[in-house]
């Protein structure tokens, strides 16, 4: 056990030189410099992040941090707060089972069933081959052509379960089974 | 911007309309069916006939019945097209041409849906183009704005308000002019608006449809609170889960900085405003205003005692003013028609209208604003139309995981905030869930309390622990495993969490089961097994 | 600076404008019951243990975050508080790990002297039994999740008498738990500076020292008020 400090530079360096090859931290450091590095604009730095990484990984939030002047443990505990954010890597198509009450009370829980059933994963994970995440949402206001599900950001009106399973099927390539 | 060029624009917008307008529904339900598509086709079968003088295709906001989704509907006097296909393009612009009617699915205008429908806030939403500020200005839009920088001091808007009787469209009801008036008094230099735009309850999606259908009503009810309070910058923080209001807010907010709407000495007078977009990032609890505030600020978006109040130390400690999106979308209305005409809408205590989103088990989901006092039977079953399938209506729930089922017996209840309290429920934001004699209220009182454990921020003990218990003794009751001791436990347990939680989240946490437990109550007591302790000693002794 | 005079539980009594209900309260020699409050920092109104009814105002109010007003009638120790306090704490020990006796801070704890003060002597509700783990990658000290009860004294301690910022909450609801940086082994922390204040502040048995065994933890939350206290009023001074 190092009974000396690692030096905060030291951790800082390596995030550097990691984010040195990447044009993508260019730009989040563009993004930032245009909220003025501000402490406040924090949750807006970590949408663009999200947008540009597709989750928020550690070095990414270090970076953040470092920017923005706040201590390591403010950007992870807001990052951990929202459920938009994400600390994995999300899968190549994303399904969003909306279960609000809308969608609940006319059979979202059988169409995130029968996805659950066919991918083998649980809301909020990403099948093994990395091809599918399934998540649900609280509610995306799509309540009158219930239930409703996103894939890949495009909402879908009043799916049933083979709905799901098909376009499911589209993205695998192959019957989901 | 001067009034002459307000009126300008007006015209020529007015003089360039065509002989014909085809409205294309493009708010998220219709979206989602496949209008985005429809409305390209709708444009390119008018260049293809050469009718591009005569027919213009407008994009339009909600048309408010969502279940029949795509709609569209040709101006002046066309039929309403309802589920509609892209490839159906054609035929709509053959049949304006030809005069005949086309074989499409139509609805009926004069249908209880429509007719019993009175506009305030959704007056130009299936109307005008929401991306296109000219569409809004003919509209008269801007005119309550101009009206007030010119002819009104601030504390007369106020007064106005003040006179309106308009109560916060955001649940709790609270008067609007009072909170004006508190920050306007309030003493800083700096002051802020802040539009709260977290509609996060399952079920409503009445502010989404006004984004979405009429975002630069929502900038001119904030630019007139601003000028009335003394703001000079402005938030509206919406949710990431409505891209496409944060999208048609994001332009709104760009030609209103471009025609000098917004931005410094707005309309030539001396007062300066801008508004900027927050993201939230999908926690529901941020809805409450001093966690919404925090989230604004870059925090964790976690409630903290009131007082002080926003209206004392808000953002940054500054006095702010926040108002949901539909009491914003009120403001102009008011200002434009006279504080008068409003108040004469309604009844005594709530004045105005109400938008409800109807959904769940009803034949007509869609968007309703109705006067405020129309009793819930109107809504359900003349303009919603009951059921569908023949099923019959149980009960309605309205304000989300705050609120509470009101049984079809109670169905005559006008809406109105105090009559839907006295119910156990709230009026919230407005949605309104239908449910027939298949839904399980046991199951429904379970599903709000998974959703508050879920929401709960964490920081109070009696919310973050207190819904996990509740919603572990829900599941006992519905797995069969429950006593009439867990029933004790559970109502005891709703009594102390309403009572003793930090913020809103918490103390309506229990309105669900206990709404339920009111009117539902033999539901809950079905599944109950008798109690081998009820006389304080085991009375079986398992063997096993 | 002017003076508001208020009754609680039937006895009169005065304080500076801007004081707190629960500030009052220790003048008069009252005691209400808290666990999140810690002189010295600022108060989050989060536990729930020290409401109080005020006649004339149907919500409960917290003591600790609520400015006392003139001529109010506050009760501290109504039959209501009092149940609502037990059932407060009986949904603290059905939370996480509580097991006293193998505890450090057995005999030393806030929480544990508080159910014995407000008699809460059994648990009606299940135990959730969560799964949390222990840091001990420090040398110098330890956290125990399972006895963490998300007071968040510790984490205020950190930004605003250490100012370093290493703790902070992340997660929500049930899953809320106490981090250090980036949710790294605290042994590893580029921003602790092994000041030990957070062991101090904790009123539990999370935050210890490595070595305490059961019922050895004692601390002195009091000394982080002097800290402050000296800081504000430059008394320490050099």
């Amino acid at each position: 056990m190092p009974l000396i400090h690692q030096p905060r530079s030291r951790k800082i360096d390596h995030v550097i030189e990691h984010a040195s090859g990447d044009k993508r931290f260019k730009i989040l450091e563009v993004f930032m410099k245009r909220h003025q590095f501000r402490a406040d604009a924090l949750i807006e730095v970590l949408h663009k992040a999200q947008e540009l990484f597709g989750y928020l990984e550690d070095d990414l939030l270090i970076f953040v941090s470092h920017h923005l002047k706040l201590p390591p443990s403010r950007v992870y505990g807001v990052a951990t707060f929202y459920h938009f954010f994400t600390l994995k890597p999300k899968g190549e198509h994303t399904c969003v089972v909306c279960l609000g009450t809308a969608c609940y009370v006319k059979g979202a829980n059988k169409v995130q069933a029968a996805i659950e059933e066919a991918t083998g994963v649980t809301a909020g994970e990403t099948t093994p081959d990395n091809k599918v995440s399934l998540l649900t949402a609280r509610c995306i206001g799509a309540c009158g052509v219930a239930p409703a599900v996103t894939y890949d950001g495009q909402v879908a009106a009043k799916q049933t379960p083979e709905d799901a399973l098909a376009k499911i099927k589209q993205w695998t390539g192959h019957d989901a089974d | 911007m001067t009034r002459t060029e307000l009126n300008e624009i007006k015209e020529a917008e007015l003089a360039a309309r065509k002989r014909t307008t085809i409205r294309c529904c493009m708010a998220a339900g219709c979206t989602s069916q496949g209008s985005g598509e429809l409305l390209k086709n709708l444009e390119a079968a008018v260049s293809e006939a050469g009718a591009e003088d005569e027919i213009e295709v407008r994009g339009v906001g909600c048309m408010r019945l969502c279940c029949q989704g795509p709609l569209a509907q040709a101006d002046p006097g066309g039929p309403l097209y309802e589920k509609l296909e892209p490839s159906d393009a054609k035929a709509i612009i053959e049949s304006i041409l030809s005069g005949e009617a086309a074989k499409l699915q139509t609805g009926d205008p004069k249908h209880p849906f429509f007719a019993k429908q009175l506009s305030v806030v959704l007056g130009n939403s299936g109307e005008i183009d929401p991306e296109r500020i000219e569409s809004y200005i003919a509209a008269d839009g801007y005119q309550a704005l101009r009206h007030a920088l010119r002819e009104m001091r601030p504390e007369e808007v106020v007064q106005e308000i003040m006179d309106s009787g308009l109560r916060g469209r955001g649940g709790g009801g609270y008067p609007t002019g009072l909170k004006w008036q508190t920050v306007s008094k309030a003493r800083g230099d700096k002051k802020y608006i802040v539009c709260n735009a977290d509609e996060g309850d399952p079920g409503a999606f009445m502010d989404r449809t006004v984004l979405e259908s009429d975002p630069h009503a929502i900038l001119e009810g904030m630019t007139l609170a601003a000028y009335a309070v003394g703001a000079d910058q402005g938030y509206i923080y919406v949710r990431a889960e409505y891209p496409l209001a944060i999208e048609r807010l994001q332009k709104a907010i760009k030609q209103a900085k471009k025609a000098g709407l917004l931005g410094a000495q707005i309309m030539e007078s001396p007062f300066n405003f801008s508004i900027d977009l927050r993201i939230g990032a999908g926690a529901f609890v941020c809805g409450e205003e001093t966690a919404l505030m925090a989230s604004i600020e870059g925090r964790r978006g976690v409630p903290r005692p009131r007082p002080p109040f926003p209206a004392e130390s808000g953002l940054w400690g500054c006095p702010t003013l926040i108002n949901n999106v539909e009491s914003f979308a009120n403001i102009a209305p008011i200002v434009r028609n006279g504080s008068q005409w409003f108040a004469g809408i309604g009844t005594e205590k709530s004045k105005g209208t109400k938008v409800f989103a109807l959904a769940g088990k009803i034949s007509n989901t869609g968007i309703v604003e109705v006067p405020m006092g129309t009793p819930l039977r109107t809504i359900v079953e003349e303009m919603g139309g009951g059921a569908p399938d023949g099923g019959t209506v149980k009960a309605v729930q309205t304000g989300g995981p705050s609120g509470g089922c009101i049984p079809a017996d109670h169905l005559d209840t006008p809406v109105e905030y105090e009559s839907l309290s006295a119910l156990g429920s709230i009026m919230g934001s407005g949605g309104m869930i239908v449910m027939d004699e298949t839904t399980n209220m046991v199951d429904v009182a379970r599903f709000f309390m998974e959703f508050c454990r879920d929401e709960s921020c964490g920081k109070c003990i009696p919310c973050r622990t207190g819904t996990v218990q509740m919603h572990h003794l829900l599941t006992k009751i519905i797995d069969g495993k429950a006593t009439a001791r867990d029933l004790a436990l559970l109502e005891e347990l709703c009594d102390m969490v309403k009572h003793t939680s930090l913020c809103g989240l918490g103390m309506t946490a229990p309105n669900p089961v206990l709404s339920t437990l009111r009117f539902f109550r033999g539901e809950y007591e079905e599944l109950l097994q008798p109690d081998p302790y009820a006389n304080g000693r085991p009375t079986a002794v398992p063997t096993s | 600076m002017s003076v508001r005079t208020l009754t609680i539980d039937d006895q009169p009594v005065s304080v500076e404008e801007g004081a707190s209900v629960l500030d009052a309260a220790k003048a008069a020699g009252i005691t209400i019951p808290t666990l999140c409050h810690m002189d010295g920092v600022y108060d989050t109104g989060a536990c729930r243990l020290c409401l109080v009814e005020v006649e004339g105002i149907p919500k409960l109010l917290p003591a600790c975050s609520t400015i006392a007003a003139d001529g109010w009638v506050v009760r501290t120790q109504t039959e209501r508080l009092q149940k609502y306090r037990r059932m407060t704490l009986e949904l603290l020990f059905a939370e996480r790990n509580h097991v006293c006796s193998a505890c450090v801070a057995n005999g030393h704890c806030e929480l544990q002297t508080m159910a014995y003060s407000q008699g809460m002597d059994h648990v009606r509700y299940d135990y959730c039994y969560p799964k949390w783990g222990m840091d001990l990658s420090h040398p110098l000290f330890g956290m125990d999740h399972n006895r963490c009860i998300l007071c968040a004294r510790c984490v205020r301690t950190c930004w605003h008498i250490e100012g370093a910022g290493t703790k902070n909450l992340a997660g929500r609801g049930a899953g809320a738990h106490i981090i250090t940086d980036m949710n790294e082994d605290w042994g590893d922390s580029a921003t602790c500076t092994w000041c030990g204040k957070c062991v101090q502040s904790c009123p539990t048995g999370a935050l210890f020292q490595i070595g305490a065994t059961a019922g050895e933890m004692t601390r002195e939350p009091a000394r982080l008020a002097d800290i402050i206290t000296a800081r504000r009023k430059k008394e320490w001074n050099v």
